[in-house]
């Protein structure tokens, strides 16, 4: 595939001057990002700082107003099928329907996808987030959390090159914190680039490898995450949505 | 293939949806029950009357129960966003689109089907002498109907007034389908065999090619919306 070159040599996010206006208001005025191959990212804000929106126009959800968002060396605009065939996204939806099975959820979406697997291979990527035992369980009966472990169990399955997770830790148990925590380290390992939005600062900080801040529209802080404590992350994160509000 | 294959998954998850909820075929059913005790109660036993209103009665209660059954047909897509799964899968979105029109049009054509049995019973109406010919009429005009349904259920399926909106921009487009539908319907009843109302069935396969055409060509820009 001739995305896999191009974002091996740049970056696998890209993202100039970025402007998302929404009804009038500005969500996000002047975004600045680059993440490498191999990087995770961990994007903090307040609740209205615009993380949700900076994933949704890198997933090709929405459009900027200005700017450009580049994804595995395509255009997020222009070449938004290509982005679409190598970013795997989880949002605040976990994309289940309710009167299917998990284990017919998962068939269903990797056939949409143009990636029919087999039965087996299914059943592992339930095994992984626990829920084999609920394979043909309607998901009409499940919790939140279990309805969340669905849809990773999902991403696992569509072999991205791109990992958007939009507080992928909202609503899992530890257990299954845990295996997000690890599942996202190996894919990093491979060469993989993750950025995720949270409020937690126990998950998601630990696979990160640097700390992003989103305030006022923009970035005001980004730091290796290795340099700062949790304590250090609360600290700036507090601060700067103070400045938000 | 993998079209093929895409088209089919989106009928078999709609298909298996329906069969255990069957949330839409019992609303359309007990919506078609009452349609037809108000047209009897309206009609009573008049033979004369009821031959000269019944392809136009047969008619509206496939265009309200398909406005009821096609309002609801991306409803389970709203939910837990998989609208936005269904936008972000890689490839040609037109199987969408097929795969939905399909599973669309069979749960109309069931309908349908009951509803005509209903018909025959309610209006002491031998459907049966006639039922060739009148399937070949109703499965072309279902075709038609479903077609641009499908497409203005997703145009409107992300829009606050969609209940209004919906039907508001449906029925106008649908008028050559009707038109040729019920004056169809009206000479198989009649006696006439289908060559005699080969000009409509003509009429009719146009616009159903048209309104396909239409839909796999427009569908991927109404998706994103």
């Amino acid at each position: 595939m001739n995305w896999f070159e191009p974002m091996m040599a740049d970056f696998a996010i890209q993202v100039s001057a970025l402007k998302k206006i929404y009804a009038g208001r500005p969500i996000l005025s002047d975004v600045n990002l680059a993440i490498r191959p191999g990087e995770a990212v961990a994007l903090l804000g307040a609740n209205g700082a615009g993380k949700t929106t900076l994933l949704r126009i890198l997933a090709t959800l929405s459009r900027p107003s200005r700017g450009t968002a580049v994804v595995a060396g395509h255009d997020c605009v222009k070449h938004a099928e290509r982005v679409r065939e190598c970013v795997g996204f989880v949002a605040h939806g976990a994309w289940v329907y309710d009167d299917l099975t998990a284990l017919e959820n998962l068939k269903f979406w990797t056939t949409l996808s143009g990636r029919p697997t087999d039965a087996e291979t299914l059943r592992v990527a339930l095994t992984a987030v626990d829920l084999d035992r609920f394979a043909h369980a309607r998901v009409r009966t499940f919790s939140v959390g279990m309805k969340r472990r669905l849809a990773l169990a999902r991403l696992t399955l569509g072999r991205p090159r791109v990992i958007l997770l939009d507080e992928p830790f909202a609503g899992l148990d530890q257990q299954a914190g845990k295996w997000v925590d690890e599942y996202l380290a190996a894919f990093k390992a491979s060469g993989g680039c993750v950025l995720l939005t949270t409020h937690s600062f126990g998950r998601g900080l630990g696979v990160a490898d640097r700390i992003v801040i989103l305030a006022g529209g923009g970035v005001v802080l980004d730091t290796p995450a290795a340099a700062l404590s949790n304590d250090d992350v609360r600290r700036l994160y507090e601060a700067h949505a103070e400045d938000d509000a | 293939m993998i079209y093929a294959r895409r088209a089919w998954i989106v009928l078999w998850k709609d298909a298996l949806a329906e069969r255990r909820s069957k949330e839409a075929l019992n609303a359309l059913f007990f919506f078609t029950l009452l349609l037809l005790f108000i047209f009897q109660f309206t009609l009573g036993g008049d033979r004369e009357r009821l031959a000269d209103a019944l392809p136009g009665l047969l008619w509206l209660g496939f265009v309200l129960s398909g406005l009821v059954g096609l309002g609801r047909a991306f409803l389970t897509e709203r939910d837990h966003d998989c609208w936005e799964g269904l936008l972000l899968s890689p490839g040609d979105k037109s199987a969408i689109y097929l795969g939905k029109l399909a599973g669309n049009l069979l749960l109309m054509l069931l309908v349908e089907a009951i509803t005509l049995v209903l018909f025959g019973v309610f209006f002491n109406l031998d459907v049966g002498r006639h039922l060739p010919a009148l399937a070949g009429v109703v499965v072309l005009g279902t075709v038609g109907f479903a077609a641009v349904g499908t497409l203005f259920a997703a145009m409107t399926a992300q829009v606050r007034a969609r209940e209004l909106l919906f039907p508001v921009l449906l029925l106008p487009v649908l008028v050559p389908v009707l038109l040729a539908s019920v004056k169809a319907t009206e000479a198989v009843l009649a006696g006439e065999g289908l060559s005699g109302v080969t000009h409509w069935l003509k009429l009719l396969a146009a616009a159903d090619a048209v309104y396909v055409a239409v839909g796999v060509l427009t569908f991927d820009a109404i998706l994103e919306g």
